[in-house]
């Protein structure tokens, strides 16, 4: 598939604000008392940063000022739901941050903490499930699309949470988030490793016997229809080549789990809060990396019909 | 035994009707007339327009609901070029329906026909990722998906006489390549071909059930059975 960008910057920035809100939410309900210029600072990097992703999912649209129509399929479809649940959970972190600023009623915090805690996990099962409910894209349509989703924005988001908590004197709360931020990096090293290993073994079901029904031996195409491309040719192939899919691979494994794990490290044994800054930032563009090769190593059945130009 | 298939069949519910295009892989010479002639109709026709970018510079591309491809098979004396007409199949369980989600994307109950209607579609591209044949098209200008109609716009028009009332590349085709018509009918021309000319199903192992079939070739055949045995 062609990475589009407008997603890659959805899904990386979505799942790092989730992961932030998720880690505030989680500390808060475990009875932590969080300094409230952190809880004030996180709950508007988050709702600034799902701003932003909200806005960059809507260039993927040739069509946005019809984007409201999306909500109506939810019942068949995960990327309605998806826009359901996103504005949602942007309201939830936006009524939260209003609280949170205001001081006005307080009570309700602990209820808007549950919802953004259940909407944020709703978010991660609709963005995954979009592409692992393709049953023929071979590479997203399995269950660690939707374990590495949500592993890789609760590391993305706690690094985040680290960071600012340093910044703005919630130290303890910090360290936790570093230790935890630590840990899901790990974990999500794992099972992404682990879809790397289910992908290099896939046998596509697909063959260009299959897709054209052409019985005998050495089948192969000699003519797509059209010489300049077409959609078919553009939104389907990555048309980059092979050793720099790899180097964009051996990129995302260095920068989203091996640095990351070193200045974690690092800032654990210094307390210094510069370190964790770098080490979700490197994270982040790790993970951008990450998510272009997540939609290029995808290998889509129609482009059977599209490998010859004459 | 008295109660004979017949019998039976008058019993059973009124079947659906699904249109579909049969093609004959027999006789398609890879003239690209369907091309055109659907190009034409629809970019005139409500479908349309089906926009082109750069249609007189040196990289021609724009928005086709059909393609004709080529293939070649076997092994050099004894190879075949087989010509492959491709457009929407009009799946029987189109997976480019349900993933839409503005509902932009429907399957007619009436007749079967797979549409997209251009003043809710988003152009979000997501059918075309649900769809394993690259049946779809965005129109660039339009920032719609677009796919083949089955020339939903002719085929009912009352003022263009019987024997027109067939898709644009049908109508085309100097061959007769292509056979048109309602295939859970089972004395429609393209149901009685499917059954006695072994109709067969683009990738089948997605469980898509394409209406659309392809005959395949005799010859082909013939060679690969002989392979076979040999």
């Amino acid at each position: 598939m062609h990475p589009a960008f407008s997603v890659i910057l959805f899904t990386t920035l979505a799942g790092a604000a989730q992961g932030l809100v998720v880690a505030i939410a989680v500390a808060g309900l475990a009875g932590a008392v969080l300094p409230p210029t952190f809880v004030l600072t996180s709950l508007g990097v988050a709702f600034v940063v799902l701003m932003l992703g909200l806005v960059a999912s809507t260039f993927h649209l040739g069509r946005p000022e019809r984007a409201w129509r999306a909500v109506l399929m939810w019942r068949t479809s995960w990327l309605s739901r998806e826009v359901i649940v996103l504005p949602a959970f942007i309201a939830v972190v936006a009524l939260w941050l209003l609280l949170a600023w205001t001081g006005a009623a307080q009570g309700l915090v602990p209820l808007l903490m549950i919802a953004a805690l259940v909407l944020s996990a709703l978010l991660w099962v609709c963005t995954a499930m979009i592409y692992a409910c393709l049953k023929f894209i071979q590479e997203w349509a399995h269950p660690l699309t939707l374990v590495n989703y949500v592993l890789l924005g609760l590391a993305s988001g706690l690094l985040l949470a680290a960071a600012l908590g340093s910044l703005t004197g919630a130290g303890a709360f910090a360290l936790a988030a570093a230790q935890w931020g630590l840990g899901f990096t790990v974990l999500g090293a794992i099972t992404r490793i682990a879809s790397l290993v289910r992908n290099a073994g896939i046998r596509h079901a697909s063959t260009l016997q299959s897709a054209t029904g052409i019985r005998g031996n050495n089948l192969r195409q000699t003519s797509m229809g059209m010489s300049a491309g077409a959609f078919n040719t553009r939104e389907f192939f990555h048309g980059k080549p092979l050793w720099l899919v790899k180097r964009i691979k051996h990129a995302f494994l260095v920068l989203a789990f091996v640095v990351p794990v070193l200045l974690l490290a690092l800032a654990l044994s210094t307390g210094a809060s510069a370190w964790l800054l770098l080490a979700f930032v490197v994270q982040y563009v790790g993970l951008i990396a990450e998510r272009w090769f997540f939609f290029a190593q995808a290998r889509h059945p129609q482009n059977l019909y599209y490998q010859v130009v004459s | 035994m008295s109660a004979s298939p017949r019998v039976a069949a008058n019993n059973a519910p009124a079947r659906k009707k699904q249109l579909a295009l049969v093609i004959d892989l027999n006789v398609c010479v890879g003239c690209h007339a369907c091309v055109t002639s659907c190009k034409e109709w629809n970019t005139s026709g409500s479908a349309g327009p089906l926009v082109d970018q750069n249609a007189y510079g040196a990289n021609p591309t724009g928005t086709f609901f059909n393609r004709v491809q080529t293939f070649e098979v076997g092994t050099f004396p004894n190879t075949q070029t087989v010509h492959f007409p491709k457009s929407c199949l009009h799946c029987e369980d189109p997976p480019c329906v349900p993933v839409c989600p503005t509902g932009a994307s429907y399957k007619r109950p009436e007749d079967g026909i797979v549409l997209v209607d251009y003043d809710k579609c988003i152009g979000c591209k997501y059918c075309a990722w649900a769809c394993p044949y690259g049946a779809r098209e965005i129109d660039e200008d339009r920032k719609v998906m677009t796919k083949c109609t089955l020339c939903v716009d002719r085929i009912y028009d009352k003022n263009l006489a019987p024997e027109d009332r067939k898709p644009a590349c049908v109508k085309a085709c100097p061959t007769n390549a292509r056979l048109f018509g309602d295939i859970h009918d089972p004395s429609s021309e393209a149901a009685v071909a499917i059954r006695e000319r072994g109709g067969y199903a683009l990738m089948p192992e997605w469980e898509t059930q394409p209406a659309n079939h392809y005959l395949p070739r005799k010859i082909t055949e013939i060679i690969a059975q002989v392979e076979r045995e040999s």
